[in-house]
């Protein structure tokens, strides 16, 4: 879990001083992320305690979103005042986001003749 | 109140540990109620720790600040959590190999429908320019996304709440929706539902299928990359 905890953390430093560094339009922990595939591509495997520790981080990945949804707290006034406006172009536009994208993946998938065997079905 | 639990209380109010243990606790119900409905993804985990912790807050006249102050230990982790997302990929590198084009083409019209939509219905609904500012990076993952908004002018706190409210209703519309659609190709469902829900749309997606929940991840860091350097052009065009 150490060596995980270290592993994770040196990528992420690394991605987010090289961001700040050269100003780079791209987020630490993405740049971090990247040093972390490169790694595991020259390693060419991934450490048992490695792939344990980014399971667990990963299987409670969404409440690492709650202290910033939290903040809805100080948006009070202006999340009620413009409620319809928001809530509609929020639904309307993750909808049809959803939508347009996953028919563009499948719609150029064909296209090329399926790049991919059958998965097993939803 | 007797003063021994007055001060309790105020220890309780004042000190990190008892908002990070909320935190967790607020979440932990939110779990354990979506369970209890079958994993429906209408019963949001994330949803209801925010409702119940923004009621704990109200209750106590606890300032926002006071809260975080607690719970900045969990948000720390979204940094690590996002860099283990190379794990699967890496797990999963060859699928991802062969799917290049289909995911840059899924990823242009994905950021584009992404931005102009949400900022259209905004606009069409009488939203006030700062909202519209604020709203466009929607469905970028929250740090970038208050980069983005902070750069254009708009309200970074405002744009973190919007962006985490698109991944709530991401993680609950896409089963049902891409279900509709008759989209059966894991990579495909997993990728469009990163693009427009980031983070959330991701644990959504791993909570699935593991294959889904990798192009998901996929899609989060794409739209974050295109959606910072597409927002900025739309906005002065």
């Amino acid at each position: 879990m150490i060596e995980a905890g270290i592993l994770l953390l040196l990528c992420q430093l690394a991605g987010e001083s090289i961001v700040r560094a050269l100003a780079v339009p791209v987020p630490g922990p993405v740049l971090g992320a990247l040093f972390m595939l490169a790694f595991l591509a020259l390693r060419r495997g991934v450490p048992d305690n490695l792939a344990r520790t980014s399971h667990d981080l990963l299987a409670n990945f969404s409440l690492l979103f709650v202290p910033a949804g939290t903040g809805i707290i100080l948006h009070a006034a202006r999340l009620e005042a413009e409620a319809l406006a928001l809530i509609a172009a929020l639904i309307g536009s993750t909808a049809l986001t959803i939508a347009v994208a996953s028919l563009a993946f499948v719609g150029m998938d064909r296209l090329l003749g399926g790049t991919q065997p059958k998965e097993q079905q939803p | 109140m007797n003063p021994g639990l007055g001060q309790l209380w105020v220890y309780l109010q004042a000190d990190p540990l008892g908002w990070l243990t909320a935190t967790l606790i607020a979440y932990w119900i939110g779990v354990r109620a979506q369970r209890a409905a079958g994993g429906r993804p209408s019963v949001n985990p994330v949803a209801i720790a925010v409702v119940l912790l923004v009621a704990l807050l109200a209750a106590t006249g606890t300032p926002y600040q006071t809260y975080f102050e607690g719970a900045q230990f969990v948000h720390f982790l979204l940094g690590p959590a996002t860099v283990a997302l190379a794990i699967p990929l890496y797990e999963n590198w060859r699928a991802v190999k062969r799917s290049l084009v289909p995911m840059v083409a899924a990823l242009l019209a994905g950021t584009v429908t992404a931005v102009t939509s949400a900022v259209a219905i905004a606009w069409a609904l009488g939203a006030s320019a700062e909202s519209l500012v604020s709203i466009a990076p929607k469905s970028v993952t929250t740090p970038v996304a208050m980069g983005i908004a902070e750069k254009l002018g708009g309200i970074p706190s405002l744009t973190a709440v919007l962006v985490i409210l698109t991944g709530i209703i991401g993680a609950i519309i896409a089963t049902p929706l891409l279900n509709a659609l008759g989209l059966k190709d894991w990579r495909a469902r997993g990728f469009a539902v990163g693009v427009a829900a980031h983070g959330l749309g991701t644990a959504r997606a791993f909570q699935v299928n593991d294959l889904a929940g990798t192009f998901a991840g996929i899609g989060m860091a794409l739209n974050a990359l295109a959606t910072a350097i597409l927002v900025p052009v739309l906005w002065h065009w």
